[in-house]
């Protein structure tokens, strides 16, 4: 059931992921009335900013994203599911709404995949971190509190999978972990949802260097990070956002020589500036990148915060110059 | 190769050497453990863990197989508060139970890879299966006991059996990387003066040896303490036979092993005659050994080894000693260390302001300099509460009993943010230097906030927040603030937050207090203390310089890369249709006004925004039904109809409005208003035109797009309109004051307010209808009025689509709304009474609401040359909106 397409591409070039979602929802200036109408509208909270309601009452936008990613370039796309578990949903008290959520993003992002007949496009299902971690306390004054438990992270993640791979997706999109046991309770989920169906989704998995302290969130080195989740034969490991490009490397190097799958990467557009906004130009961006792919970093590249379809363009055009890294699997 | 990991990898090739595992957080094997667990002392268990680390544990062992206590809740508990100390929890954790269920909710708790401890074949294969799938599931390395159905392998021969069995089982049924398995082949006492043990240390050796050569990529492991279990009470004698055992066991392939390292002399320093005795032991290499070595053991009975543990840092002088435990997060002797500080200041107080807040400060600049992170600040955060909670009741004594807060600081994460791990550790660090704090949580509305700070009376306000959007509602809170008359100063915090950004956007729309960007937790302290204490006014100037250099510095380096130029954002404008369609000649022009009573505007109220005064949020009327705050609201509903209909029977409130149509056209951004009769120009309204860059096909709007232009050939019209709810208002409120009666004065403010906005959906509706009645037949229900489903808009100045204030001065010219009807015009251009509503009407089919986003200075340098006033005299008016 592991896409050959998929296989082929990854081995024979570095393969382009696409850029933010959030970013280019931005330009859209949208209100509380779009992330409401159709579907939500006497909902009683503000659901203003809660992205992935917009799969189901703006999919319009949500698939021109996809075209515009698609259309710089992107091999893979991502659905706009970065929040789809009942954990996530629960500040907006839309826990109900997290199967239409993943469904529909999961379905129209495969629906604008296949506007493109040029080459294979694929489609990975975005699974967040939550907004909870289950290795920190949220409580100063009881570090051995935990917010979230990983029974409750398991069946969060059981629920999204499940309905993701209902919608079509090809590969799942485990990223911006944080919190190395929160990614282990997701590849625990996609290991019984694979019993559970007799199948088997091609697993990404991207983790977040929050600093240059080159460590998680929750502390964990890269190595220590790659080796906590590496008991799953994954497609790729790799990782994303808080870092720009360059910052990003040093990291990139380690699992270049350490993991025994593909490397993927989708850095920031730089750093936020003081106003929080993500300024780095395409050019800028993708002058770093060709950085990774002269050292044969990386086998999937693409964008996080800030990045657009400008950037994933400038990207492609750099990425089909060079050869993927080479790795034993 | 095995690859562990705590937050560092831990990689165990053939050529590393021994893995030592820690073994003393194990309440089988330590009284001293189990009794801190039994008596919840989780500090001191702490305290036993670190010492194995730095006593060179590369991988913890914790065991909690006690009859006594919960040993799952316990398991849970211990692995949650190791995952919090980064300098015990980089090592992996070895899960140590007889019982699955507590091995199951151990892993539970391991972000990193860790072990196992253990499993076997002795209830069977089908349960050795299921427990091995599991653990796979997890990705933990496992430990196999050379135990099956029949019991614990006691020879070579039958270790050899069950550990192949279970090798087999693993690899090719569960398919368990081999590399992930660990024998436990039993390790037995030596020396108990039974023949059938003298074998048991070399049979250990050759099943090891057996194992590495036959069973590819499998470890051998062992708990070595277990071999000189004759000798206990003789250290020096257990710490030989540790040391030989281990020499020759990893000479075997042993590479991994429980042993504590405190428990173990190094193999070459053994004294020569006792190491060959406990080599004759181990090595069964004479029928009288065990004799020997007991006789020997007479001789040495008694000397101790010292603790390996690193305690040099204790030599230190005290002021040091609390700095390493702060940074390095120690609880275990800040008791002492502070009681010992104590007595060399003339107050408790200046413990804390003295090497207390240096440590804290060291800590600070280690975590800004990305040398700490942030499981480590929390953890100095605990140690400093632990000192303060030792100083109080000195500090209280020394205040004569009367303990008071250093000061009360209100702390929230705002709106539509729901981080708070930075809010949470700066409460904390600031509870800990006596302050009291109120906070408020997470997702806490401007309004909510100012209410607590004026009710709680707080010293001052910190606003937190992570996600970029939070800046913008910071901004917000400051100027509610400012709206709200607060003098309180407001400390800034959170990740995307900046000195820049605070100095360029926050502190502008809050004048009237203090506003502070704070780096992080531990500057919290200090900026608070300056804040309010002697120093204030000298601190506050100093900080003000300091901004106005950073404002200035920003401005003349300040990049317009995102916004377009106005030529080219003026070509992107929306081209309408004017024609005799779109542009309907109004039926009456000119001023008019309007006197409706106040029954004849209850049926436009928009009821929703009253309750969210009421801090109650859901959309009415579903609101009342809510599981939450239903019956709150049916509550503040029924009053609110009672009051109404006491405002309307008692005329409590009289309504006034004006509305005027207008000839107009457009010029560039500009409307050109004009006396409908004479054409006379009125009035020349200058509208800002949106400079964000847009997406393909969208437009850069301005109002005056929404307007024909000169060349038209249809005249077009404008509108314009002040309504007020709120005269008389001041006696009824007094009334309320004097009788202390908060509620109906908040009530009748918020329902003036919502009698004053249904006064303007009343009025425009009239305006639709009737007076300019381009919508004569319009049949409306109020939700379709509240969605504004109709034809046409009426944006107010200070909304998103005209920022600008300023623009109330041409609508009141306009209507002479100060004569006509009595409502002014503050300074900053608020109206009085407040509940009144004035704005722009336009019919134009296409007219609809934008927002005007970012604006570039070119362009108010460009309105204010139309305007003709000097770019410093209108610049303030812009400044929210400025790039």
């Amino acid at each position: 059931m592991i896409n050959s397409d998929l296989v082929s591409a990854i081995n024979q070039r570095v393969l382009v992921l696409d850029g933010a979602m959030g970013t280019m929802i931005q330009r859209y200036q949208l209100e509380e009335f779009d992330f409401r109408e159709g579907a939500f509208e006497n909902h009683p909270d503000s659901l203003k900013g809660n992205n992935d309601l917009l799969s189901i009452t703006r999919p319009e936008i949500i698939k021109e994203i996809h075209r515009a990613y698609l259309k710089a370039g992107a091999d893979i796309i991502e659905t706009n599911t970065f929040s789809g578990t009942t954990i996530a949903q629960a500040d907006y008290h839309l826990e109900d709404a997290v199967y239409q959520i993943n469904f529909q993003s999961a379905k129209i992002a495969k629906e604008v995949a296949a506007e493109f007949t040029d080459r294979p496009r694929f489609v990975a299902g975005s699974i967040g971190p939550t907004n909870r971690t289950a290795s920190i306390s949220p409580d100063v004054n009881d570090p051995g509190f935990r917010a979230v438990t990983f029974d409750d992270l398991v069946a969060a993640y059981h629920q999204q999978i499940g309905a993701l791979i209902d919608g079509g997706v090809d590969i799942l999109l485990i990223e911006t972990v944080f919190d190395t046991l929160n990614a282990k309770a997701a590849l625990y989920a996609c290991d019984l949802v694979f019993e559970e169906r007799g199948i088997k989704l091609p697993i990404m998995v991207s983790g977040t260097i929050t600093d240059q302290s080159g460590r998680t969130l929750t502390g964990q080195t890269t190595e220590a990070f790659l080796i906590s989740l590496s008991h799953m034969p994954l497609l790729s490991i790799g990782l994303n956002c808080a870092l720009g490009a360059s910052m990003m490397r040093p990291y990139l190097q380690v699992l270049n020589e350490k993991a025994t799958f593909a490397v993927s990467a989708h850095p920031n557009a730089g750093l936020p500036n003081e106003f929080g906004q993500y300024d780095e130009s395409p050019a800028a961006m993708a002058a770093q990148i060709e950085q990774y792919l002269k050292e044969g970093l990386v086998n999937v590249i693409g964008g996080c915060c800030g990045t657009t379809p400008e950037h994933i363009a400038a990207i492609a055009e750099v990425a089909a110059k060079y050869s993927p890294r080479k790795w034993t699997h | 190769m095995l690859k562990l990991s705590g937050l560092e990898p831990l990689i165990i090739t053939e050529q590393s050497n021994f893995v030592n595992v820690g073994e003393r957080t194990n309440v089988t094997g330590s009284r001293a453990f189990l009794r801190m667990i039994q008596e919840d002392d989780f500090d001191a268990a702490l305290a036993v863990a670190r010492e194995q680390v730095e006593g060179g544990a590369q991988i913890l062992d914790v065991n909690m197989d006690e009859g006594m206590i919960d040993g799952k809740a316990a398991m849970v508990r211990f692995l949650n508060l190791l995952a919090a100390e980064p300098d015990i929890a980089r090592i992996p954790i070895m899960i140590d139970s007889s019982k699955w269920e507590i091995i199951q909710a151990g892993l539970r708790c391991l972000q990193g890879k860790g072990v196992v401890n253990s499993i076997s074949l002795k209830e069977g294969s089908a349960n050795f299966i299921a427990q091995a799938k599991e653990i796979k599931r997890f990705g933990a390395a496992v430990i196999v006991m050379a135990f099956d159905e029949d019991g614990q392998a006691d020879s070579f021969e039958r270790r050899i059996e069950i550990c192949e069995r279970s090798y087999n089982i693993l690899v090719h049924e569960v398919g368990f990387p081999a590399e992930d398995i660990i024998f436990d082949p039993n390790i037995f006492p030596v020396a108990t003066g039974m023949d059938e043990h003298a074998n048991n240390a070399l049979d250990f050796f050759r099943a090891t040896k057996w194992i590495r050569e036959n069973l590819p990529g499998a470890h051998v492991s062992g708990g070595v303490s277990n071999v000189s279990f004759s000798f206990r009470g003789n250290n020096k004698v257990r710490e030989a036979m540790h040391a030989a055992f281990l020499y020759h066991a990893t000479a075997h392939g042993m590479d991994m092993g429980i042993v504590n390292p405190t428990m173990l002399e190094v193999y070459s320093e053994i004294e020569p005659e006792l190491l060959v005795r406990v080599e004759d032991v181990l090595l069964n290499r004479r029928p009288d050994a065990t004799e020997r070595l007991l006789t020997f053991a007479e001789t040495v009975k008694g000397s101790v080894r010292q603790q390996t543990a690193d305690l040099t840092w204790r030599e230190n002088p005290v002021q040091k000693r609390l700095a390493y435990a702060l940074v390095k997060g120690i609880v275990e002797f800040i008791d002492q260390d502070v009681e010992e500080a104590r007595h060399l200041y003339s107050r408790p107080i200046e413990v804390i302001e003295g090497p207390l807040m240096d440590g804290m400060n060291e800590v600070g600049d280690l975590f800004g300099s990305g040398q700490m992170f942030l499981p480590q600040v929390v953890k100095s955060a605990r140690v400093m509460k632990k000192a303060v909670a030792y100083l109080l009741p000195y500090i209280e004594a020394e205040k004569d009993g009367k303990q008071q807060a250093a000061g009360k600081i209100l702390m929230a994460t705002v709106k539509g943010d729901v981080h708070d791990i930075g809010k949470n550790i700066v409460g904390v660090v600031l509870a800990c230097n006596n302050y009291e704090i109120i906070d408020l949580g997470v997702m806490v509305p401007a309004h909510v906030i100012i209410e607590k700070a004026i009710e709680h009376n707080v010293d001052a306000i910190g606003l937190s927040g992570l996600i970029t959007p939070s800046l913008d509602e910071m901004v917000h809170v400051a100027k509610e603030m400012e709206k709200a008359g607060l003098r309180i100063p407001l400390l800034i915090g959170g990740a995307t937050t900046s000195k820049v950004h605070t100095a360029v956007k926050i502190e502008a729309h809050y004048p009237s207090g203090a506003v502070i960007h704070v780096l992080d937790a531990s500057r919290s302290v200090t900026v608070v203390e300056k804040l309010l204490g002697n120093r204030k006014d000298a601190f506050l100037e100093e900080l003000r310089q300091d901004y106005e250099k950073l404002r200035v510095h920003h401005q003349k380096h300040r990049a317009a890369k995102e916004l377009l130029s106005l030529a080219d954002a003026r070509k992107n404008k929306i081209q309408l249709v004017f024609n005799e369609t779109t542009v309907q000649q109004p039926k009456s022009v000119g001023v008019q006004l309007h006197q409706p009573s106040v029954a004849d505007l209850i049926p436009y109220i928009d009821w929703t925004p009253f309750f969210q005064t009421w801090d109650l949020h859901g959309k009415f009327p579903q609101i009342l039904q809510d599981v939450v705050v239903g019956s709150t609201a049916q509550k503040v509903y029924e009053d609110a109809q009672k009051m109404l209909a006491q405002i309307s029977s008692q005329n409590w409130l009289e309504c006034k409005g004006l509305s005027g149509i207008f000839r107009a056209y457009s010029k560039e951004d500009d409307i050109y208003i004009l006396d409908p009769e004479s054409s006379e120009l009125l009035h020349i309204q200058h509208t800002l035109r949106q400079q964000t860059k847009k997406a393909l096909g969208q437009p850069n709007l301005a109002l005056a797009d929404f307007i024909a232009p000169q060349s038209s050939s249809v005249t077009d019209y404008i509108g314009a309109f002040v309504v007020c709810a709120g005269f008389g208002i001041e006696a009824q409120l007094q009334k309320f004051e004097n009788e202390h009666n908060d509620y109906d004065s908040i009530m009748l403010k918020a329902l003036a307010d919502r009698l004053a906005e249904a006064f303007a959906e009343y009025l425009h509706e009239r305006v639709r209808k009737k007076i300019w009645a381009y919508s004569p037949k319009e049949q409306l229900a109020n939700e379709d009025l509240i969605t504004e489903s109709y034809r046409g808009i009426r944006p107010a100045p200070g909304y998103p689509a005209c920022p600008d204030h300023q623009e109330k001065l041409g609508i009141f010219k306009l209507l002479d709304a100060r004569n006509a009807i009595g409502v002014e015009l503050t300074e900053s251009l608020a109206m009085y009474p407040t509940a009144a509503v004035s704005g722009w009407y336009f019919a134009h089919p296409d007219a609809k609401y934008f927002g005007l986003g970012k604006i570039t200075e070119e362009q108010v340098a460009d309105v204010a040359q139309r305007k003709g006033v000097a770019l410093e005299d209108i610049e303030r008016w812009y400044s929210s909106v400025l790039h």
